[in-house]
């Protein structure tokens, strides 16, 4: 048996390519930097993650381009998904500093990682094999656990590093034994004739195609974090080091998206009736605990990421609505989510210093009257994903609510609201301990603030409001990767 | 004289795995056992590709087993690592000492 070896067209996977030998410059150079040079590091990786920025939009298609066999694609949904993932990145970058300095991880290897992280979700979010799909999945998780156990000293950290190793990798052990059984019965990787395959042997082997199905949802929902494949998150948001927490809850939730679309709309769409009921059992059950459990929490780490879980919920509500404005909202929901997570994070980081860990709710009294300014744009953040308007987590919501009401399921989004009412609370009672409450002796010294990350702040939170007024643009590029 | 069939294989991977996940989810005892459990369940997928590669006489089942095994290496690296923090903060590998961070 001999097989014609094409080259490949390289130019779809550039970014990528840009970005693996951007990260190995930074590992090398950073060897070569004294301590007190450590910024270089920061300012080298920022520098990648803005070249590929320029270099997706300089390769950015018209319409859909394929690549190495069918297995890499590059269309607009990936565009704009890599976009996101690498401006959040960089906020994210920015946003440690500090703090990574103040506990004496302030090391390359956070940034290598966080890069390498970064590589695995753009593989991810281009993936169109299941091959593919998996190895961009590794190689992000696989630079997640050692970014939490990153910090060597710290009990938390290495228990929760533990916890996630664990949880993740029998995740992905579960999504892999799917994957096998799909390959068993059409006999290819690629999700492109994974589709066509299916729609062919749909009515010979149902029992078996449930089977492998309910494996990959099961997979797919414990790297989302719905309920009740959720245990790991609140543990890992609250036991890593915060500067990582803003990481892992901002852009892997935009990768986690993707591969959700790739797998379910793009390979097995033409199981979409099994896997709408699936995730509408996940989304209901995530709303519920998320919201209701996140009411009794003391740390503000572990309040969000119950409330994480509550967007997941909707995230998936958008999904199982299975129609372009159903995934259309839904990206919305995630990329908007994401820029706001990392203010609510990113304020949290400022308020760090050495010797004192800020991750309580009570941490958080008086902050307007010692900060007036971060207590502000914390205030923004804590109102949009409550979604309150004008902020833009009332238009995503609003969105995804539209297209569950399309499919004409009036109780779906009736439920959908009062869980997010019962949100409403925990986000509230946020602002009203930074406004209303006595500040604690510790929290009166005012904080040492960085001009460069002052300012990302602001606009990042500000910009919550902006895209609450004006979310057509954002909202256009999403119904376009769906046309 | 019994023949192989496919399905005598499906069975032996599905009885590996659940076997692997039986280990994760009761073991009450060490984390090493936690380790080897994730193994066995990558093998049991191997075993369910290879299997499939033959019967289906395709290449790429065949294929995907080498970056399985290549993943398992690197992650079975990342995860005694991780162990190894652990237990110079703990002292301890002990599955129900792990308990610092709960609801």
């Amino acid at each position: 048996m001999t097989a014609e070896f094409v080259q490949p067209d390289l130019m779809p996977a550039l970014p990528e390519m840009v970005m693996l030998a951007m990260t190995c410059l930074v590992l090398l150079v950073d060897l070569f930097l004294p301590q007190e040079k450590r910024g270089f590091t920061l300012l080298l990786s920022v520098a990648t993650l803005a070249l590929v920025i320029a270099a997706v939009i300089a390769v950015a298609p018209v319409g859909a381009v394929s690549s190495f066999g069918g297995s890499f694609v590059l269309d607009q949904l990936a565009v704009v998904l890599k976009i996101a993932t690498c401006a959040v990145t960089i906020l994210v970058f920015v946003y440690s500093r500090d703090y990574l300095a103040d506990n004496d991880i302030y090391k390359g290897e956070y940034y290598v990682l966080g890069l390498f992280a970064t590589l695995g979700m753009m593989v991810m979010i281009s993936a169109h094999s299941f091959l593919l799909v998996y190895l961009g999945l590794e190689l992000l998780s696989l630079s997640l656990y050692a970014m939490i156990a990153f910090n060597r000293n710290s009990l938390s950290a290495s228990e929760s590093a533990m916890k996630y190793f664990v949880l993740g990798a029998m995740a992905s052990g579960l999504l892999l034994y799917g994957i096998s059984i799909f390959y068993g019965i059409t006999g290819t990787l690629d999700l492109n004739q994974v589709g066509i395959s299916i729609s062919a042997q749909f009515a010979q082997h149902p029992v078996a195609l449930g089977f492998a199905l309910t494996f990959i949802v099961v997979g797919l929902s414990f790297k989302l974090g719905a309920v009740p494949f959720h245990m790991w998150l609140p543990d890992i948001y609250q036991g890593s080091p915060t500067s990582v927490t803003l990481f892992i809850g901002t852009a892997p939730k935009i990768a986690g998206f993707a591969m959700a679309i790739r797998l379910l709309v793009d390979g097995l769409g033409d199981l979409q009736v099994d896997w709408s009921q699936m995730l509408l059992a996940l989304a209901i059950a995530s709303m519920a605990i998320g919201n209701i459990i996140a009411i009794a929490q003391t740390n503000f780490k572990r309040m969000l990421a119950y409330s994480t879980i509550s967007h997941v919920g909707f995230i998936l509500l958008g999904i199982l609505s299975a129609t372009a404005n159903g995934y259309a909202s839904a990206m919305f929901y995630t990329i908007t989510y994401a820029i706001t997570a990392s203010v609510a994070f990113g304020v949290l980081l400022v308020l760090n210093r050495k010797g004192f860990e800020a991750e309580n709710i009570s941490d958080l009294s008086g902050l307007n009257d010692s900060n007036p300014w971060y207590a502000a744009l914390l205030a923004i953040a804590m109102f949009s994903m409550a979604g309150v308007p004008p902020t833009v987590g009332f238009y995503a919501k609003l969105s995804v609510l539209q297209a569950v009401v399309q499919i004409e399921m009036i109780w779906l989004a009736v439920a959908a609201v009062l869980f997010s009412v019962i949100g409403l609370f925990y986000y509230l009672r946020v602002i009203k301990v930074m406004y209303f409450d006595q500040p604690l002796p510790e929290q009166t010294t005012t904080i040492k603030e960085a001009l460069d990350v002052k300012l990302l702040l602001s606009a990042n939170s500000l910009s919550l409001i902006l895209l609450g007024m004006f979310p057509s643009t954002l909202m256009a590029y999403c119904i376009l990767s769906f046309s | 004289m019994m023949t192989l069939t496919l399905s005598h294989y499906l069975i032996l991977a599905a009885v590996l795995f659940s076997i692997s996940i039986a280990g994760i989810v009761i073991n009450r005892k060490n984390i090493i056992i936690l380790l080897m459990s994730i193994e066995l369940m990558l093998l049991s997928v191997n075993l369910n590709f290879i299997a499939f590669s033959h019967y289906l006489d395709d290449l790429a089942g065949q294929v995907f087993v080498f970056f399985i095994l290549t993943v398992a290496a690197a992650e079975a690296a990342i995860g005694l690592a991780i162990l190894v923090v652990l237990f110079r903060n703990k002292r301890s590998i002990n599955v129900e000492d792990i308990k610092e961070l709960k609801w």
